[in-house]
């Protein structure tokens, strides 16, 4: 078991014949995921190695059935393709793309609110169901299949690392999902965590936060009333130095949340077995995760 | 991005907002030239820099005559002006703005900002303007109005008078708002703003609705869709590193402390960044190389780091997923062989082609510390800079 992704999910790529595209679809099918097409508007009918190249997302998935889309777009055209891969009947979009403008983004998590489709992203390293299926830029070889444990963060590289100790403390990992930096993206925190609390296999969850926002402390209270398994959380920027913030508006629409000490006192609260050194999170997980 | 209060001026008239006659003055014959024009006293003289709090600090006076006009710009131009937002060592004072007096009746708090929570566009709106509006939201939450819009419907006339009421303007000034509040969400939109604050918004005694004070955020990722915004850059407002990074698209911050590091990933550099302190040394910097960093971008990274002379040691932490490990092995190598290192190096790699990577820095001659993880890394080089 895993979620969101496994062996039986179909990739479409949108900018598969970027440099990144092409490098990252690559890196995708030699660890065995079905990538089944690849979307670059123009380029319809070309091929990029063996992967058939279409015009439109609705074309590829007519004609390969794929209901996962993965997102190589440049910034000024990622909102554009995250819309038309969302009406393009996939069910999972997977937008890697960094730097997308804030209001782009606001206008494609209205536009998709009510659709039957998951965004994951943007700014984001991707989804990875270890030995199954890997939807993202992330290092396969990195990963540990079999489970018991899952891992979500707000981070790329940083996911990594975690996901780098886990496996050097011979801990697999279920599913493997970086939700994105951005201030708005779609798949949260809680999403993940639900999903992994309902997912038989995962016996236990690694949260990566960072500081800004409230994500983590509404996910902390999630944890608290909604969850059995035990969580391992991180915070990033605990010694970040203030006033590099947005204004005094950005202050106000949180409240006093956003500082790392609020994140971790949330979380501590709320039964998670804070890591205060990411060196140490590995040898933490191993004690009270499995 | 940030710009001057007399820019955003500049875009309020642009978009019909009303904001006090006046101009900006780069010496004291030409703030004396503004205020003459203004057609009376007494005239505002305000500090222009890229930080609030500039009246507490003694950046902004009122001048109740063209002597004292005289006076207060040769006081202010030149002047290092200290505030709450500029950092004890605060910043030189290089231009004015010279605005009208106006007779005040009420002083209002107006501001726009994307909330993350709800993927909604927030306008804010408070009776309690012109002063500290961090603590009004702290200890009277009440006093502040909260207006929510969907960014694909953009704002109704019943948002306007939700703020309207919620401001209790005069049926006079209620007519003034409305048209006013529609362009500021036009002209947010339309820039991809990240922040417009107006603080205070002023009722005069006529009852007319200004802008007294603007601020503006623009979101640096949509600049590339506003040249004339780009237009508005003030690189003397910003750190001589920080504008040096940003020119080869380095997400770079400048420190206090003395280990220079250059990560990739936000999220993994300030967590490297926490580990630095607990093992008991202080960062000199944040360094992002982000995720689709050149062999070229990480040498001028590495360069960047160098050239500030506070820095004893480095740590590169790289995990590889889009930046490629031989990719940045490549720039540092490059680096190392233009820039000569002069501090010691320590390396930690993991991911994607890590040992491609490691066999580029290996033969390279080049005498760097490699570390076997994070912890070690950051060992290491606390040790080397003690």
């Amino acid at each position: 078991m895993s979620i969101f992704v496994d062996k039986d999910t179909k990739i479409l790529v949108q900018g598969i014949t970027g440099k990144e595209g092409q490098f990252h679809t690559r890196q995708c099918l030699e660890y065995g995921t079905k990538v089944v097409a690849g979307v670059t508007p123009g380029k319809g009918g070309q091929k990029m190695d063996d992967v058939p190249v279409f015009n439109s997302v609705k074309d590829a998935v007519k004609e390969t059935g794929a209901n996962c889309s993965m997102i190589f777009v440049p910034p000024p055209f990622a909102a554009d393709a995250i819309m038309e891969s969302a009406d393009g009947g996939v069910d999972l979009i997977v937008a890697i793309t960094e730097g997308i403008p804030v209001l782009d983004m606001m206008r494609v998590k209205n536009y998709i609110e009510g659709k039957s489709c998951r965004l994951i992203g943007p700014n984001c390293p991707g989804i990875i169901t270890p030995g199954e299926c890997k939807v993202g830029i992330m290092p396969g070889p990195t990963h540990k299949p079999g489970g018991p444990i899952g891992v979500v963060s707000r981070s790329g590289t940083l996911t990594y690392e975690v996901v780098h100790q886990l496996t050097m403390q011979d801990i697999g990992q279920t599913t493997c999902i970086g939700i994105g930096g951005d201030p708005v993206n779609g798949t949260n925190f809680i999403d993940c965590l639900d999903a992994f609390e309902k997912d038989a296999e995962t016996k236990g969850i690694v949260m990566v936060g960072e500081i800004g926002g409230s994500a983590e402390e509404e996910a902390a209270e999630f944890i608290k009333n909604k969850m059995t398994k035990p969580v391992v959380g991180f915070i990033a920027g605990l010694t970040a130095p203030p006033g590099r913030r947005m204004g005094h508006a950005g202050a106000i629409i949180s409240g006093s949340s956003g500082t790392g000490q609020s994140k971790v006192a949330a979380m501590k609260e709320c039964g998670v077995h804070v890591c205060e050194n990411l060196g140490e999170l590995g040898e933490l997980c191993a004690k009270v995760l499995v | 991005m940030k710009i001057h209060e007399y820019q955003a001026k500049e875009l309020f008239k642009k978009y019909n907002v009303p904001i006090p006659e006046g101009g900006v003055a780069f010496t004291v014959d030409e703030a004396s030239e503004v205020a003459g024009k203004l057609g009376g006293f007494p005239v505002v003289v305000k500090a222009q820099i890229h930080a609030g709090g500039r009246g507490k600090g003694g950046g902004v006076k009122l001048a109740k005559s063209a002597d004292e006009v005289k006076t207060i710009a040769n006081e202010i131009l030149g002047m290092t002006l200290v505030t709450h937002q500029t950092g004890p060592e605060g910043r030189l004072v290089k231009k004015l703005l010279v605005e009208q007096g106006l007779d005040i009746e009420k002083e209002l708090y107006l501001s726009i900002i994307p909330d993350r929570a709800t993927a909604k566009i927030a306008i804010m709106v408070s009776e309690a303007g012109g002063m500290d509006i961090e603590e009004v939201a702290d200890k009277t939450p009440e006093k502040i109005i909260k207006v929510f819009i969907d960014p694909l419907l953009g704002i109704q006339p019943y948002h306007c008078r939700e703020a309207a009421f919620g401001l209790n303007l005069s049926p006079a000034a209620m007519k003034l708002f409305h048209p006013m509040l529609r362009n500021l969400y036009k002209l947010f939109v339309d820039y991809d703003c990240s922040l417009l604050e107006i603080n205070p918004l002023v009722i005069t005694k006529k009852e007319t609705v200004i802008a007294l004070d603007a601020k503006f955020n623009f979101d640096d990722s949509a600049l590339f869709r506003h040249k004339d915004i780009l237009e508005y850059r003030d690189l003397d407002e910003e750190d001589p590193l920080e504008v040096e990074a940003s020119k080869y698209n380095l997400n770079y911050i400048n420190l206090d402390g003395n280990v220079g590091n250059m990560v990739n990933g936000a999220g993994l550099a300030m967590a490297t960044m926490d580990i630095i302190k607990l093992a008991g040394a202080e960062p000199a910097n944040f360094l992002d190389v982000g995720g689709g960093a050149s062999a070229e971008m990480v040498e001028n990274g590495f360069k960047i780091i160098l050239s500030d002379k506070n820095v004893k040691g480095v740590l590169i932490n790289i995990f590889g997923g889009i930046l490629r490990c031989d990719v940045l092995a490549e720039g540092v190598v490059e680096a190392a062989k233009k820039t000569g290192i002069n501090v010691p190096v320590v390396v930690r790699m993991e991911g994607t082609n890590v040992e491609r990577g490691r066999q580029i820095l290996s033969d390279s001659g080049l005498s760097l510390i490699t570390a076997v993880d994070l912890k070690d890394a950051a060992q290491k080089v606390a040790e080397i800079v003690k």
